[in-house]
């Protein structure tokens, strides 16, 4: 038996009866990250020592019977988040050979519930990216088409559980970045609520919209990453000190009577066919679950990209001025002066797509622009806002596509960014809106490639999110396929 | 033609708080470079502002004591600029919604009362400080300061002369002290004053061009700077040139302002709120909370002091320089029920041993109930005004009470007629050419007989009975 294909809830059974030791487990992930990385390229540092310490101590934990929620489970952490001594790169030249000092509050509670954390994964540069090209170590490759971008911008974690070389892993989503490449590798992905997970320690790319959440092998995992990484944090200001629920005791509730919204705005012209008749199929799996599926309107959906591509490039613009080469990181040498020290290690220390949204962000925020750009997002966002808080009152959750298409080649869309921005077309709304979404495959492409079904709850309602995808999961029949590597 | 001059001054106050404002780093100065910093502070990859309750309700003090409305809601800023000081590329302060808005204080200027609006007051953290290599040419960061808590306090261009602008900075710098909330201190930065200054034909309504004057750590500088930047704006209009619209520094050892070179203009610093905090929202229970917190302000308190212990104004403007001056006087006043000796000790003798030996009025050795047991004694004789003073000189050495000192060096003032009257026979046996003289006219020796007496009795002889027998004898 190969334990890698294992689920959290599987392996952690077996930790339970004494059939396994997390050293072993651990062991295995990282034979088998030694099989397939070379050709995936889901991580960006490993961390095999760490990773055997951590293990070592869960299983001493497991027999003197003070487990963790996650003990001895290898997870991968995408590397935007801080983890003490660690490298923490966020895919770009300017960070990189950046070790942080402190571990990010997500980082701290996986160690406090037992992980063993195998490294940190790769992802598109400061995770501005629908693809994981942008990674200045290298593009991840997709496990189940190596010559196709696995999704992005946590694009690693997503192909580091696809491929299991970890067992489940941590994204951050800021407009689609733990769904779309969830999506993209068959497996499951969810965006919490803004506020539901502290943000402390993930590095900002588009702070109002950034929000961290698990990749897992099945959605019964990831109620149990929820459980272990949730929670208030007095560090952060906008977190939200709202009650947490144990999310996996909604895993196997049915959806029996249940309102899905299907807004009609989110089946355009221009979705894939394949894509299209997967999420039409999952409707129907919904209806003979005893949902009853309606169309509703959420009627600002079209300015979607637009909000999105004024406010995250603002928020970024400001966010990415901390890296200037004067304290940490990346600083270009022979500098002439200040003026000349920031331009050079700025232009150099940053890839092409950061640069552009810096630019935008930068050009939308100045004066005489503002008003016209940032202020009028911000309001258009609110609208968004009433269009979700409007369509919950009648509906329990909304059933939308995930992507318009199955993966795409790799750079097929790196000269066209706004092809690529379309990519995440279906994902962005929940951002904007902080609501929470979660992705599982609904279907695979004649060629073999996975397609998901997204759900969307209302704010802090997450448990009706795993409710209703683990429902669909057990009923739809594409649970734990896996690609041949 | 005549001109006016168009003052505004926006001031700087760092607040007395014991860490910073969004972080749990010690405001402590002059430590370590880089010892009062963590992750937050030094702005790391990740990391995100709390922000210190205290801060709020230091700020909220200075707008109530200002006279401002304070909003309900407050939201905070991102300035957007590049400087190594300033370690996340932005600062976060205060734009749209401000803590307060539309105060007042009142100055005293030529005896006059003039009203000084304030436009707004809001929070901000301050930066860091460079440090420059004298040798190579090489600066390093500091920042111990940056995250520390400000509050700017913004004017309206209210002032029409240097004179104006220091008064007004002199009240704002008494009432930041008086609330505990700001040291105060200019040179290490505490309080720190940029003022935009234009000129206009008198009479004129609309402004002129005004230049942003910086860099000036006193308030002797200030004026010194507005004096000049007056008499250098005025010369370029009567040539018949324009004022250009820029930041000038204050040079303190040429006494001049120079141009920055319109560097500071091209500035747009892409304010935009702050993603990483909420709302802040100050409701009136919040309000009224503090304003138990605010002690009686200086201009009152002179006030008060003239009308209740009838001191002059003068007396009164110094004896509040601070709160722990007034605070001392007052006690020293009511406890020997004598306020106008009390003023006279507590501004003579106690201020100069204070300065002279830099001290704080909370360091004295010598302490109100004391210093009020000392004036007792002069009210009742026991010792004369000038035996007084060297018995201060032995409390303020020994802080040992007044009674003691006084026994112990035999001190006690001779007021025994009779005793006295033997003194007097012989200063006047001794002296017969001078009671020769005096009797001849030459009235002007009785002090020179008055002063053989004190002398002899070292100066223990009460005066006024010294008198008397004095002009009894030379009578005879
Ligand atoms: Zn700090």
């Amino acid at each position: 038996m190969d334990i890698t294909r294992l689920t959290i809830h599987e392996l952690t059974e077996l930790l339970r009866e004494g059939a396994t030791t997390s050293i072993e487990i651990t062991e295995s992930v990282f034979k088998k990250i030694e099989a397939v990385e070379e050709r995936v390229n889901a991580y960006i540092t490993l961390t095999k020592d760490e990773a055997f310490k951590m293990a070592e101590k869960a299983d001493k934990d497991i027999r003197e019977g003070k487990a963790g929620a996650l003990s001895g489970i290898p997870v991968a952490v995408k590397d935007n988040m801080c983890m003490k001594g660690v490298k923490t790169t966020c895919g770009s030249h300017i960070l990189e050979n950046f070790i942080p000092p402190y571990d990010a509050t997500v980082v701290r509670k996986l160690k406090e519930a037992g992980a063993v954390i195998t490294g940190k994964t790769n992802l598109d540069e400061f995770a501005m990216g629908s693809s994981t090209e942008t990674s200045y170590f290298g593009v991840t490759r997709n496990p189940w088409d190596l010559e196709r971008v696995p999704g992005g911008s946590s694009g690693g974690s997503a192909a580091a559980v696809a491929s299991d070389e970890c067992i489940a892993a941590l994204g951050s989503d800021t407009g689609g970045s733990i769904r779309q490449p969830a999506a993209h590798c068959g497996v499951v992905g969810m965006k919490p609520t803004y506020g539901r997970i502290s943000r402390y320690g993930l590095v900002a790319f588009a702070s109002s919209l950034d929000q961290i959440g698990p990749i897992t092998k099945d959605v019964e995992d990831c109620a149990i990453m929820m459980n272990g990484i949730a929670g208030y944090d007095a560090n952060e200001s906008t977190s939200v000190p709202e009650k947490v629920s144990d999310y996996r005791a909604f895993v196997s509730r049915d959806i029996e009577g249940w309102t899905v919204g299907i807004p009609k705005e989110y089946f355009i012209e221009g979705i894939d066919p394949e894509v299209l008749s997967s999420v039409n199929n999952a409707i129907k799996t919904m209806e003979a679950l005893g949902a009853e599926c309606r169309e509703i309107s959420l009627p600002h959906t079209e300015y979607c990209v637009a909000i999105y591509y004024i406010i995250a490039p603002s928020e970024a613009s400001s966010n990415l001025a901390r890296y200037d080469g004067v304290r940490y990181g990346f600083r270009q040498k022979g500098e002439e002066d200040l003026l000349d020290m920031y331009k050079t290690t700025r232009s150099s220390g940053f890839g092409a797509e950061v640069k552009r949204r810096i630019m935008i962000g930068t050009y939308a925020l100045s004066s005489g622009y503002y008003d016209a750009y940032y202020k009028k997002a911000s309001q258009v966002r609110m609208l968004l806002r009433n269009d979700f808080d409007e369509a919950f009152r009648t509906c329990d959750i909304i059933l939308t596509p995930t992507t318009p298409t199955p993966a795409f080649t790799i750079g097929e869309k790196m000269d066209d960014p706004l092809q690529m921005y379309l990519s995440d077309i279906f994902t962005l709304s929940t951002n904007l809106a902080g609501v929470p979404g979660i992705v599982v495959p609904c279907g695979y492409t004649e060629g073999g490639l996975p397609i998901a079904v997204q759900f969307m709850a209302s704010h802090f309602e997450e448990g009706k999110l795993i409710q209703a995808a683990s429902a669909f999961e057990k009923n739809a029949g594409f649970a734990r396929r896996r690609p041949e590597l | 033609m005549d001109y006016e001059p168009v003052i505004g001054l926006e001031v700087h106050a760092q607040l007395l708080t014991d860490t910073k404002i969004f972080c749990g780093c010690s405001t402590k100065f002059g430590e370590e470079p880089n010892s009062n910093t963590c992750p937050i502070c030094i702005g790391l990859p990740g990391v995100l502002p709390v922000l210190n309750r205290k801060v709020v309700e230091y700020a909220m003090r200075m707008a109530m004591a200002t006279h401002c409305r304070i909003n309900e809601r407050n939201t905070f800023a991102r300035k957007n600029y590049f400087y190594p000081d300033l370690p996340k590329g932005y600062q976060i302060s205060q734009y749209d919604h401000p803590l307060a808005e539309m105060g007042y204080v009142d100055v005293e200027i030529n005896g006059g009362k003039k009203r000084i609006g304030i436009t707004r007051i809001h929070m901000e953290e301050d930066a860091g400080k460079l440090i420059h290599d004298e040798e190579q040419p090489l600066s390093y960061v500091d920042l111990n300061r940056a995250g520390v808590p400000l509050i700017e306090i913004v004017s309206e261009p209210d002032m029409r002369s240097p004179e104006e602008g220091a008064a007004y900075l002199r009240r704002l710098h008494e009432i930041l002290v008086y609330l505990e909330i700001c040291d105060g201190n200019m040179e290490e930065g505490s309080f720190r004053c940029d003022a935009n200054v234009s000129l206009r034909p008198k009479g004129r309504e609309k402004f002129g061009t005004r230049a942003e004057l910086k860099n000036m750590n006193s308030f002797r500088n200030v004026q010194r700077a507005l004096e000049y930047e007056i008499v250098r704006q005025r010369g370029v209009l009567e040539k018949g040139g324009v004022v250009v619209q820029e930041t000038r520094l204050w040079d303190d050892y040429q006494g001049i302002t120079h141009s920055m070179r319109g560097k500071e203009e091209a500035h747009d610093y892409r304010y935009f709120p702050d993603p990483d905090l909420v709302d802040l929202s100050i409701s009136k229970a919040w309000i009224e909370e503090i304003a138990t917190t605010i002690p009686e302000l200086p201009m009152e308190k002179r006030k008060r002091f003239v009308g209740e212990y009838g001191i002059p104004p003068y007396d009164a403007g110094v004896l509040t320089t601070s709160r722990a001056l007034a605070d001392f006087y007052e006690k020293v006043a009511e406890l020997c029920g004598n306020p106008k000796i009390a003023s006279n000790w507590v501004m003579g003798d106690f201020l100069a041993y204070l300065n002279e030996n830099k001290l704080e009025v909370s360091e004295s050795p010598v302490k109100p109930e004391a210093l009020a047991d000392m004036i007792n004694l002069i009210d009742n004789g026991t010792i004369s005004g000038k035996i007084a003073k060297e018995v201060f000189e032995a409390m303020w050495k020994s802080g040992k009470h007044p009674q003691d000192i006084i026994e112990k060096k035999g001190l006690k003032q001779m007021a025994d007629a009779g005793e006295l009257e033997k003194v007097v026979d012989d200063v006047l046996t001794a002296n017969p050419k001078q009671i020769k003289q005096y009797k001849a006219g030459k009235e002007q020796l009785f002090g020179y007989f008055v002063g053989q007496t004190m002398k002899a009795t070292e100066g223990k002889a009460n005066p006024q009975i010294v008198n008397d027998i004095l002009k009894k004898k030379l009578s005879e």
